[in-house]
């Protein structure tokens, strides 16, 4: 097992890999400054998940992926992802490093609607993604993982709606490890102006079982004054894919950032979903389902922060945990000085269907403001033996009555979720990691 | 084809190492309606519990056999499958499952893959199974028992009932909770499903149920055992004169599992 905390990979090959794509000097200068860090920093050090073990450096850096000329062409597990009338709709496909097919209406380009491969729009739109990358959001020196990330990105989508602009599909992008061996330095950069509305949905899929990589995601969400970003995601990496995932979310005045996450990866991960609520009378809702499995280990953190007068964080996510699999929920709500009115809500619930898996949730509640209202409610429990003997005394097999309870379980998190599309992949996904 | 057959041979059974039954032994025909019947405490729901296979109970002694198969031997599921209902006393509430994919389920699990049973046929037995019963249709989008009155659970478990058709039936205590009318419509539901095909094991302390569903045998239960086997008069003659008189035939002076006299 590979424990080398340090990369193989220096500044004179990030250097040579800015050069051949022909970075902007802005960013070539990041890279560098992040190489250094990324020596430096520490690790993550989530509080009840010991990471020291899991591979965070055996992986390939740098890995092509061809043209998708016919979607007839992508395995069954990427095609459930697509839905019907594909070529119709704004939709990117990531595939390794490259993309392999993008699509937006001429109708979104001409109300200037921005979206496409982040390398590509730090030449067309340099002092847009300049403004926000990793400034406000996510920074570099975060940890050693974020460095890591600025350091060696080999991916990422940079999402603009300009003023006022609503659009109403949801526009997706998949992104797919082909290679068993890829690494993704995953950057997705959403910028909502004011009053824009947009909903974005994502997918990770890979099938390196065997092979072990390295996922590498982060996330900013900018949404301002008055705008309404609906962000899901469904996360579905396999086996061998080490995920570190950090989401982040600013919002500004008067503005709703709706997040539903599928955290549905079958290898090691922590993820960090991590909003702002910077304007008054801003919104959030995370909402999160997860399903362990095999031996796994997973640490979640929900984390809505409070500043803005009158803002309301709102965290639900539900996990079930099968065989020796381990994960731990947090959730934190933390209401600055001066968010007067501010409610901080949050529900975590975890399900233990084997005697083999573990399961934690922290609700925790930090709070500076005497105005506030604040609640949580959090539950571990094991799977109900006298539940199964009902539904197996009708006739349903052991494994039958589990995949009803683990749906019925999770049903309260995934019908909430507004967005329809992430819906109904997630229960296909929760569908294939059941068995 | 005739019924199947229940056979409960010197049944003992112990929940958390304490003996509830000590020694039971009944045989249920098709076509017959047998009546358990004995105050509270007496084991008649441990019975019932065990021939299904509930987690709680382990069985330290004697054999159960459904047309001669080790019932013993088989998982709940199995039990299930081979033609044994068990309607409970305190069905579990299932979030997130609808009463209506829930019945599915178990009637396909019942059936050979390929065979499922087809959507509007299946709607349509429900359908009319919910009107039988008097059972709002809104029930079963509904999730499974979740947030049911008492006598919403009991009369969706005779729902399941009528719709699986087993060949043998254990209803525990399926009156307790019920008003007049409820009792009525469960037990006109539990009567239509005579035949030669069915036998069934009602298991009250209330002779009421008994005015509307009249049984083959009486059986009246204390301390774990089946003391006393009788015709339907016997149901009312407890129902005239209590237990008490049985007690003293037999000496008993209380009649609660673990009290031997």
């Amino acid at each position: 097992m590979a424990v080398d905390t340090q990369l193989p990979y220096d500044k004179e090959y990030v250097a040579n890999y800015s050069g051949k794509r022909n970075e902007p000097d802005w960013f070539k200068d990041i890279r560098q400054k992040a190489v250094d860090l990324a020596d430096d920093l520490p690790m993550p050090n989530p509080e009840k998940t010991r990471i020291k073990n899991w591979n965070f450096t055996d992986f390939e850096h740098d890995v092509s992926g061809a043209d998708i000329k016919s979607f007839d062409e992508l395995p069954e597990k990427i095609r459930v992802l697509l839905g019907d009338h594909v070529e119709e709709r704004n939709l990117i496909v990531v595939r390794n490093n490259n993309i392999a097919y993008a699509k937006l209406s001429d109708e979104l380009k001409e109300k200037g609607v921005i979206f496409e491969d982040i390398f590509t729009a730090m030449h067309e739109h340099g002092d847009l993604v300049q403004k926000y990358f990793m400034q406000d959001g996510v920074s570099v020196d975060e940890n050693k993982l974020t460095a890591r990330h600025a350091a060696l990105m080999n991916s990422g989508i940079f999402l603009y709606v300009p003023k006022n602009v609503e659009i109403e599909e949801p526009i997706q992008v998949i992104f797919w490890q082909e290679d068993d061996h890829a690494a993704l330095f995953n950057h997705v950069l959403l910028v909502a102006d004011q009053h824009s509305q947009v909903t974005y949905v994502e997918n990770y899929v890979s099938n390196n079982d065997e092979t072990e990589t390295v996922a590498n995601i982060v996330s900013e969400v900018f949404a301002l004054d008055g705008a309404k970003v609906s962000y899901g995601a469904v996360d579905n990496f396999a086996q061998g894919t080490t995920s570190y995932v950090n989401r982040r979310g600013h919002v500004e005045r008067d503005a709703t950032l709706e997040w539903a996450l599928g955290q549905m990866n079958d290898g090691h991960t922590l993820s960090e979903n991590v909003t702002n609520l910077v304007g008054d009378n801003s919104l959030s809702h995370a909402k999160a389902v997860s399903v362990g499995r095999g031996n796994q280990k997973q640490d979640f953190t929900a984390n809505i922060r409070h500043w803005g007068q009158a803002s309301e964080g709102y965290i639900l996510q539900h996990g079930v945990m099968k065989d020796n699999s381990a994960s731990i929920f947090n959730g934190i709500g933390k209401v600055e000085n001066g968010a007067t009115k501010a409610n901080a809500e949050q529900e975590s619930r975890v399900l233990m269907l084997s005697e083999g898996s573990r399961g934690d949730a922290n609700p925790i509640l930090l709070i500076d403001e005497d105005d506030v209202t604040a609640g949580h409610a959090a539950s571990v429990g094991r799977v109900d033996p006298i539940q199964l003997f009902y539904l197996m005394s009708r006739g349903i097999s052991q494994q039958e009555a589990e995949r009803l309870v683990i749906h019925g379980f999770l049903a309260p998190v995934v019908r909430e979720i507004p967005i329809e599309t992430v819906q109904s992949q997630l229960r296909e996904v929760i569908e294939g990691k059941v068995y | 084809m005739a019924g199947s057959t229940l056979e409960i041979k010197d049944l003992h059974v112990e929940i958390e190492g304490e003996e509830i039954l000590k020694g039971v032994n009944l045989t249920i025909k098709g076509g017959e309606f047998h009546a358990v019947m004995g105050p509270n405490g007496t084991g008649k729901s441990t019975l019932a519990s065990a021939v299904m296979g509930h987690p709680k109970y382990e069985i330290t002694k004697g054999e159960i056999y459904l047309d001669g198969e080790d019932v013993l031997e088989m998982e709940v599921d199995e039990r299930a499958q081979a033609g044994l209902f068990l309607a409970m006393q305190y069905p579990s509430e299932i979030s997130g499952v609808t009463t209506s994919d829930f019945l599915r389920s178990s009637i396909n699990s019942q059936r050979e893959e390929g065979d499922e049973i087809p959507l509007m046929q299946f709607i349509k037995e429900m359908d009319s199974k919910l009107d039988t019963l008097e059972i709002d249709k809104n029930m079963a989008q509904r999730y499974l028992n979740e947030g049911f009155s008492g006598g919403e659970k009991k009369r969706n478990e005779i729902l399941q009932l009528m719709m699986l058709q087993p060949a043998i039936a254990i209803l525990d205590e399926i009156d307790s909770g019920l008003d007049i009318d409820a009792l009525k419509v469960v037990s006109k539901g539990i009567n239509e499903m005579r035949s030669e095909n069915f036998g069934c094991l009602i298991i009250t302390h209330y002779q009421r149920l008994l005015d509307y569903i009249t049984p083959d045998h009486v059986h009246v239960m204390m301390q774990g055992r089946i003391v006393k086997s009788g015709g339907p008069e016997l149901a009312h003659r407890l129902e005239s004169e209590g237990y008490d008189w049985i007690k003293e035939e037999l000496g008993i002076d209380d009649e609660t599992v673990g009290q031997e006299a």
